[in-house]
C-alpha cells in the first residue's frame, strides 16, 4: 500500500501539474508530494527492516529494506529541490526567461523524473527496473537544456547520447543474465526477477555472466559517472538548472548505482568475488583520478561539484567492491550523505549564480561577508562534501576505508587516500577564493531570503545529525547492507 | 516451417540486418541512411516472425509486428521529416572516410565472432549460431556514431546499437519478457522523439545539424 503510494504520489502531482497552469501553488503540492515519498520511505523502512519484504501488484513491486533506503534518499533529496524549484521557475518567469507552460513542462518533468527513479528502486524485475532508468534519461533530457541556451543545449544532447549508449550496454549485459537465468536445468520460469536470479545465481554460466557483469559495469557505470563513461557529467550537471543539477548529483547517481549493486549481489553468486571486484576497483580508481587530476585547476564552480560527484561515485564503487556488509553500509551512508551534502551545494550554488550573475570561481569573492547566511550554508556545506566531521561523510569514507583494508584492498585505499588529499587541498583552495576576502567599499551586506535558506540549513542539518546519531538509520542500513553483501 | 526453409530464411533475414548496417556507413546520403534503418527494422522483425513461427510462439509473433510498424516504419518517418528539413543532408566529412570505415565494419565483424564465444556456446541451435551477426550490428553502430557528424547520422547510430541488442535478444533468448519488451520499446521511441525535438532545436540555434558546432563546454 505505502509502496503503490511512494511512487503514486509524485505521478499523481505530475498530472496536476500537466492539467493546471503553471503557479506558485502548483510548485508547493510538488513539494508536498515529494514530502509524502519521504514519508512513505520512512514507513516502508521500518515495515521491512526486521521482516520479509513487501510486494506489491503481483510481485511486480517489491520492497526489502534496500528499497526502503533508496526511496528514503530519493524523498529526502528530492524534497530539498522541489522546494528550491518553486523559486527557480518564480524568478526565471519574472525575468521573462520562460513561459508559464514552460514551467509547466518543468514540473511535469520533474515529477516524472522522480516517479521514474522511485519505480527503478521498487521494481522487483530486472528488466523493469532498466525500463525505468532509461526513463530518467528522457525526462532529464528536456530539463537539462530548460535554459535553451546553446550551451545547455550542447549538453544535453551528449548527456542523452552518450547515457543512452551507456543504457543499451546495459541492457545487453540484461539479456545476457536472462539467457544465462533460462539455462540453468529445472528452471522454466525465466523472468529476470530479482529474487528468483539470486536463488539460482551459483549455477549461472560464468562466461556469459563474465561478459554481462562486464557490460553491465560499463553500461550503468555510465549514469553513475564512472571513468570511462563519464564525460556526459561536468557538462550536464553544470548547465542543467540548479533544482535539476542536485536531483541528478545526489540522487540519480545513487539510484544507477543501487542497480549495479543489485547485479554485483547476482554476478558474486555466479562469479565468486574476484571479478566483480576488479572491474569495479578499475572504475573507482580511474573515476578517482580523473575527477583529481580535473578539479586541481578547475574555473567553474558548478563544474567543480560536479567533478566532485564523479570522486564521490569512484569512492562508492571502491567500497562496493570491498562488498562486506561494513562496506556496503557505508556505501549506502555515503550515497544519503552525499546526495544531501551535494544537493545543498548545488542548489546554494544556483542561488550564488542568481545573484552574482557568474559561474566563475574567480568572479566570485569574499561571500562570507557580503552574503553571511548563503556564505555560511556554502562553506558548511563545503565541508561536508570534504569529509569533515560530524557530517555523516566523515563516518561512512572512514568506514568504506576499513572495509577496503580488511578484505585486502589496502593499496587501493591507500591511492583513494592520496586522491582524497589533494581533492581536500583543491577544494579547499577554489572555495577560500569564494568565500573569503575584504568587502568592496561601500557595498552593503546582503541578506537571504529565509524560504531559500531553510531547506538548505535542513539539509546540512540533516546531514551532520546522521554522522552524530547512527541509530535511526543504524537498523535499516544494516538490513540494506544484508540484502546484497557478500 | 520445414527444416531448410526456416534455416535459410533466418540466415537471410539476421544477415540483412547487419547489411544495412553496413550500408549506412557506406551511404552519405541521410535520406538514403534512413531508408537502410527502415529496412533493417523490417528485417528485424522478420527475425522475431521466423522465430514466432517455428516455436508456435503467439506472444513473439505480436512482438514481431510491433518491431515490423515501430522500426520499420515510425520510427524512419519521424527521422525522414528531419531529413527533409535539412538543405544539406549529406554527410559530407565524417571523421573517417567511406572506405576506411567499410574495412572497419569489416574488422568489428571479426572482433564479434571473437567476443561471442562463452554466449554462441550456452546456445547450439541455428539462431545461436547466428548471434555474432547481432553484436557486429551492435559494434557497428557504436562505429557510425563516433565517426558521423550529423547529429542524425548519431541517432541512425544509436538506433542501430538498439536494433543489433535486439537481435541478440530474438536470437538468444527469444525476447525478453513481454513486459521488458514493451517497456523498451515505448523508451526507444520516446527517445527517438527527444532526440528529434533537440536536434531541432541545435538546428535552429547552430544554424546547421552539424555536431561540429557542439564546442562549447570543455575543461
Amino acid at each position: 500500500m505505502f509502496a503503490l503510494l511512494a511512487f503514486g504520489v509524485p505521478f499523481a502531482c505530475g498530472l496536476v501539474a500537466a492539467f493546471l497552469p503553471w503557479r506558485r501553488g502548483i510548485g508547493w503540492l510538488c513539494t508536498a508530494g515529494l514530502g509524502g515519498v519521504l514519508a512513505c520511505g520512512i514507513v516502508l523502512a521500518t515495515q521491512v527492516v526486521h521482516r520479509h519484504p513487501v510486494t506489491a501488484l503481483g510481485a511486480a513491486v517489491r520492497v526489502d529494506a534496500l528499497s526502503a533506503f533508496m526511496v528514503i534518499v530519493i524523498g529526502a533529496i528530492g524534497f530539498l529541490a522541489t522546494w528550491q524549484s518553486v523559486r527557480y521557475l518564480t524568478e526565471e518567469i519574472s525575468a521573462g526567461r520562460c513561459s508559464r507552460r514552460h514551467a509547466s513542462l518543468y514540473s511535469v518533468l520533474v515529477q516524472g523524473f522522480v516517479t521514474a527513479m522511485l519505480f527503478a528502486v521498487l521494481a522487483g524485475n530486472l528488466g523493469v527496473m532498466w525500463v525505468a532508468v532509461e526513463a530518467t534519461t528522457i525526462a532529464t533530457a528536456f530539463l537539462v537544456g530548460h535554459r535553451r541556451t546553446k550551451k545547455s543545449l550542447e549538453a544535453s544532447w551528449k548527456y542523452i547520447v552518450i547515457c543512452s549508449v551507456g543504457i543499451a550496454m546495459a541492457f545487453l549485459g540484461t539479456v545476457l543474465v536472462y539467457l544465462a537465468d533460462l539455462h540453468v536445468g529445472g528452471h522454466s520460469h525465466a523472468s529476470l526477477n530479482w529474487m528468483s536470479l539470486m536463488v539460482v545465481s551459483h549455477h549461472l554460466n560464468p562466461g556469459v555472466m563474465r561478459l554481462a557483469m562486464g557490460l553491465l559495469v560499463l553500461g550503468y557505470g555510465t549514469k553513475v559517472g564512472l571513468a570511462p563513461m563519464h564525460s556526459w557529467l561536468p557538462d550536464a550537471h553544470s548547465q542543467a538548472p540548479a533544482p535539476v543539477s542536485a536531483l541528478m548529483s545526489g540522487v540519480l547517481l545513487g539510484v544507477a548505482f543501487y542497480a549495479l549493486l543489485r547485479f554485483k549481489a547476482i554476478a558474486d553468486g555466479a562469479l565468486g568475488v574476484t571479478f566483480p571486484r576488479t572491474l569495479l576497483v578499475a572504475a573507482g580508481l580511474l573515476s578517482l583520478l580523473v575527477a583529481t587530476s580535473l578539479l586541481l585547476a578547475q574555473r567553474d564552480y558548478k563544474r567543480m561539484l560536479a567533478y566532485s560527484s564523479i570522486e564521490h561515485m569512484g569512492l562508492i564503487a571502491l567500497g562496493a567492491a570491498a562488498g562486506t556488509p561494513l562496506a556496503i553500509a557505508a556505501v549506502l551512508l555515503h550515497i544519503l550523505g552525499h546526495g544531501l551534502a551535494k544537493g545543498v551545494l548545488f542548489l546554494s550554488s544556483g542561488e550564488i549564480l542568481h545573484v552574482e550573475g557568474t559561474s566563475e570561481i574567480a568572479q566570485v569573492r569574499a561571500l562570507l561577508v557580503r552574503r553571511p547566511a548563503l556564505g555560511g550554508i556554502f562553506a558548511f556545506g563545503l565541508a561536508a562534501l570534504l569529509g569533515l566531521p560530524p557530517f555523516s561523510l566523515f563516518v561512512s569514507e572512514l568506514n568504506m576505508l576499513r572495509a577496503e583494508l580488511q578484505v585486502g584492498l589496502g593499496w587501493v585505499a591507500a591511492i583513494s587516500l592520496a586522491c582524497m588529499v589533494v581533492i581536500f587541498a583543491a577544494m579547499v583552495t577554489h572555495g577560500r577564493g569564494m568565500l573569503l576576502g575584504a568587502r568592496p567599499e561601500g557595498e552593503p551586506t546582503h541578506g537571504t531570503p529565509a524560504v531559500v535558506a531553510v531547506p538548505l540549513v535542513g539539509g546540512l542539518v540533516g546531514c551532520a545529525a546522521l554522522g552524530v546519531l547512527a541509530w535511526p538509520l543504524s537498523a535499516l542500513l544494516h538490513a540494506a547492507a544484508h540484502v546484497v553483501a557478500i | 516451417m520445414s527444416d531448410p526453409v526456416f534455416v535459410s530464411t533466418l540466415e537471410l533475414s539476421a544477415g540483412l540486418v547487419l547489411l544495412c548496417a553496413v550500408v549506412t556507413l557506406w551511404r552519405r546520403s541521410l535520406s538514403a541512411i534512413v531508408k537502410a534503418l527502415a529496412v533493417q527494422g523490417i528485417a528485424l522483425g522478420a527475425v522475431a516472425l521466423i522465430l514466432g513461427l517455428r516455436h508456435h510462439d503467439g506472444i513473439l509473433v505480436a512482438v514481431a509486428l510491433l518491431v515490423v510498424v515501430a522500426k520499420g516504419f515510425v520510427i524512419p518517418a519521424l527521422l525522414g521529416r528531419v531529413v527533409a528539413g535539412d538543405p544539406t543532408s549529406r554527410e559530407a566529412s565524417p571523421l573517417v572516410n567511406v572506405p576506411a570505415s567499410l574495412v572497419g565494419a569489416g574488422a568489428l565483424t571479426f572482433l564479434a565472432y571473437g567476443a561471442t564465444g562463452p554466449v554462441v556456446a550456452l546456445v547450439p541451435t541455428t539462431a545461436g549460431r547466428l548471434i555474432p551477426l547481432g553484436f557486429a550490428t551492435l559494434l557497428v553502430g557504436f562505429f557510425a556514431m563516433a565517426v558521423r557528424r550529423k547529429s542524425v547520422s548519431q541517432i541512425v547510430g544509436l538506433l542501430l546499437v538498439d536494433n543489433g541488442i535486439a537481435l541478440v535478444a530474438f536470437l538468444a533468448t527469444a525476447g525478453v519478457p513481454l513486459v521488458v519488451e514493451l517497456g523498451a520499446s515505448l523508451d526507444v521511441l520516446l527517445l527517438v522523439v527527444v532526440l528529434r525535438v533537440l536536434a531541432a532545436q541545435i538546428g535552429t540555434r547552430f544554424g546547421a545539424l552539424d555536431l561540429d558546432q557542439l564546442r562549447e563546454l570543455h575543461d
